[in-house]
């Protein structure tokens, strides 16, 4: 563009007619690059911004969900105790009225925050547990409703997560077994829970609670404890990697809303591999067939239209497909014909994790199909030519020539399905995702393989505990850190596909002996 | 020049011979009498091809010498190409390609009704325009013609292929990676790799598309010698754009213009003394 600078000015009417291109002047904001440069760079920015500020806000939130925080014991003038952890700060506009209402220390209180800050006044959710004496496991507390010093962090405070009733919140004053006291005072309950190997499974730990109730939690109801104030950070990132190991490795409790997700992670890579195992093979010869063999025409326009569209149906269409023709009939069938014994109850004829294999093996066919022809027609015909005329057949063309210099491309289509079927739900959600599956697909037992068994599946997992789970407000920062595993996963596969393509490729065009 | 032009014979003084080729008339080829000494191991009989409704070749005649090198010249789009590959039948693969006539190697009909292609093709070698290695090692390049007609003995392949490379001038240089992609060879490698491709199965015919259009003079002038080696052991059929090269490789030239074979003789005449003044016109480059 700047090959024009000899002609700075606005050309003259006649810069065609005398033979010369109309220029435009040198210094037009169109002569230069840069607008285009910064429009398609920044819109690139603006994806990468978006997608860098998803990932980090899901890991944020995954990430910090298990670190354990203090324990505080707040008093209010009311007299009301909750000790427990807080999970969420705001300031709100409180209603004048009710804060008339109040009692004269909180009012006065509440007008001078007020006056400080817009009308606002700051609150915090408290997770008090104890559900099982106060019937609530989270609560409110607003600052104005403080008693002077009502804000402490007891010392011997203790975090009890239990494989039921979720979580308690107190001070240990004893371990009991049967009528005599084990260990007596915090520092000493303390101690026995750290050793837990010491201690009987019969004994019961005496705890006092915020509002100085009594409450004996049976030692062998109790998955952790710590004193939550007493902790060094050492101590907390033993709790914090302790808690990581447990979601990571053991099954679910209290609703999905505590505990592992090991059976939703196996499920969900055991589910994913299966279809892609399912997908590719089909795929290909499909792709094969379309690009190598039939005659290019108006049919095969019309299927590969049709292919891309099947990329563009609802996943949920698919579901209902797999649970209809899949779970019912294919499933039926095999039932009526090898299982009638254990009918009405049926063992193929419901969701499964063949079923559910095979129906996002169809959903993810097209991009198979796509990916795969588009790597077959980047083969240079003048590589089948020299087949041929080496006096090859067809198929030993596509074998030997064709096929191994596509792998790539076929395995970037590989890759794209697993990533499109591993975070799929809907369609999983009527072919036999489960909310709680504790059994296996792949397991130990004769015949160790059990395809109609329902599973768990991550992306199911986390519609469970957004919009299932009773204790909401408790289950709300594990779907934070599911999505973040979901995530990991999903890139995990990925990376080893991608890992198995790069060797591929090297094999493909390589040493073969 | 002039010399020339004054022996020819009154027959072949057709001033307007390529104006009526242009208008779509079928003149006889000219033909040098040195052809009919030779035994031919490919025949070539009125052999007509069309491009769905255009035809690009017109009762093409032309019997190939055993053991020679015979080059096919001519300005571009005349069907040089369009004829190498009705060879080997490579047009197959293309849709709407129609053909008459026939050919005949050692004998035997390519266009007839019951021919095995694959088994004819297997009786040929073909070395392209682009080197197109395939994407394995350089071995299975080298025996790929034996390996997919059922060869699995190693010593016999490996035998072969050696065979092979020497023939095409490689071996020294790719002895000892033998195992290695072929797609790691310079480009004047992959295409000696090609023609070792080509040879491996002892082709009755080889056949060459302008084999050395893509490669640098250095590269091209050993793919040359190779064909000059290879003169006498195999019959060679080449298209090529390169007079020089034409002059420097072959023993017989055709002169092809818009799908018709003008002018058929030894090279050492057409290019001193050719019969037909068109033909002189397009070797000295006043045309095409």
């Amino acid at each position: 563009m700047s090959g024009h600078g000899e002609q700075p000015s606005r050309p003259r009417a006649g810069g065609v007619a005398s033979g010369r291109l109309p220029s435009r002047p040198a210094n037009a904001l169109l002569s230069r690059n840069e607008p285009m440069v910064w429009l398609t760079g920044g819109g690139l920015v603006v994806g990468l911004l978006m997608v860098a500020a998803l990932v980090s806000f899901v890991f944020w939130q995954g990430f910090v969900t298990f670190w354990p925080g203090p324990v505080l014991t707040l008093t209010t003038h009311d007299g009301r105790v909750a000790m427990g952890e807080v999970t969420r700060t705001e300031r709100y506009l409180p209603d004048p009225t009710a804060v008339a209402a109040l009692g004269p220390e909180a009012t006065a209180a509440a007008v001078a925050e007020m006056a400080s800050d817009d009308g606002r006044v700051r609150r915090r959710l408290v997770r008090t547990g104890n559900f099982e004496l106060s019937g609530e496991h989270f609560r409110w507390v607003e600052d104005f409703q403080l008693a002077k010093g009502g804000e402490i962090r007891e010392p011997w405070a203790f975090v009890f997560e239990r494989m039921s009733w979720g979580r308690f919140y107190g001070v240990p004053e004893a371990c009991v077994l049967g009528d005599s006291a084990v260990a007596t005072g915090p520092e000493a309950v303390s101690a026995l829970l750290r050793d837990r190997s010491s201690a009987d499974a019969e004994a019961v730990i005496r705890v006092r609670t915020g509002d100085g109730a009594l409450a004996d939690l049976p030692l062998a109801t109790i998955v952790r404890a710590y004193p939550a104030n007493h902790l060094g950070v050492g101590g907390r990132l033993g709790v914090y990697v302790s808690r990581w190991h447990e979601f990571l490795t053991a099954e679910p409790r209290e609703a999905n809303s505590e505990g592992g997700v090991f059976p939703a992670i196996f499920g969900t890579v055991v589910m994913t591999l299966g279809m892609t195992l399912l997908v590719v093979p089909f795929g290909v010869m499909a792709a094969l067939y379309l690009r190598e063999y039939a005659t290019q025409g108006w049919l095969t326009s019309i299927v590969r239209i049709s292919i891309n569209n099947l990329a563009g149906v609802p996943s949920i269409v698919f579901g209902v497909f797999g649970l209809g023709f899949f779970s019912y009939m294919v499933g039926g069938s095999i039932d009526a014909v090898f299982f009638a014994d254990k009918l009405p109850n049926p063992t193929y004829g419901t969701g499964g994790i063949m079923w559910a294999s095979l129906t996002l093996a169809l959903l993810t066919l097209p991009v198979v199909i796509v990916a795969t022809e588009e790597a077959l027609a980047a083969v240079p015909t003048s590589m089948r030519e020299g087949s041929f005329a080496c006096g090859a057949t067809q198929w030993q063309t596509i074998r030997r020539v064709v096929l191994p210099r596509a792998l790539p491309g076929v395995m970037t289509g590989a890759i794209l399905a697993m990533a499109r079927g591993a975070g799929e739900v809907a369609p999983l959600m009527l072919v036999g995702a489960v909310k709680l599956a504790p059994e296996l697909p792949v397991d130990l037992h004769f015949p160790f393989v059990h395809p109609e068994r329902s599973f768990m599946h991550l992306g199911f997992h986390i519609y469970d505990l957004g919009f299932q789970s009773q204790n909401s407000e408790a289950a709300k920062p594990m779907v934070f850190t599911t999505t973040m595993l979901l995530m990991a996963i999903v890139l995990l596969l990925n990376a080893a596909a991608i890992w198995f393509r790069s060797r591929l490729g090297r094999g493909g065009s390589g040493s073969k002996f | 020049m002039g010399v020339a032009t004054m022996t020819r014979p009154a027959e072949d003084q057709r001033p307007d011979r390529l104006t009526a080729i242009a208008a779509g008339e079928i003149v006889p080829a000219v033909v040098h009498p040195e052809v009919a000494g030779e035994s031919p191991v490919l025949e070539i009989d009125a052999f007509n091809l069309w491009y769905g409704p255009k035809r690009v070749l017109f009762d093409v005649g032309l019997a190939v010498p055993k053991g020679k090198v015979t080059a096919l010249i001519g300005p571009s789009g005349c069907g040089k190409s369009t004829l190498l590959r009705g060879v080997n039948r490579m047009n197959d693969l293309i849709d709407g390609v129609k053909t008459t006539g026939d050919m005949r190697l050692a004998g035997d009909s390519i266009y007839g009704r019951n021919v095995d292609v694959i088994e004819l093709r297997r009786r040929m070698g073909m070395v392209f325009q682009k080197s197109n290695p395939f994407p394995m090692s350089i071995r299975d390049n080298v025996t790929y013609a034996l390996q997919i007609n059922g060869e699995r003995n190693r010593s016999v392949l490996d035998s072969v292929c050696r065979r092979a490379l020497e023939g095409s001038a490689l071996w020294d240089e790719v002895s000892d990676r033998l195992g290695d992609s072929a797609l790691g060879l310079s480009g004047g490698q992959q295409q000696r790799l090609c023609i070792a491709r080509a040879i491996a199965a002892e082709p009755e015919v080889l056949l060459m598309d302008e084999p050395c259009s893509a490669l640098d003079p250095l590269a091209t002038s050993r793919v040359e010698e190779l064909i000059l080696a290879l003169r006498g052991e195999y019959t060679v059929l080449i298209v090529t754009h390169n007079m020089q090269q034409a002059s420097r490789v072959s023993d017989y030239t055709a002169f092809m213009y818009l799908g018709q074979v003008v002018e058929y003789g030894p090279t050492a005449k057409l290019f001193t003394n050719p019969r037909l003044r068109e033909t002189e016109d397009y070797i000295t480059g006043r045309f095409g």
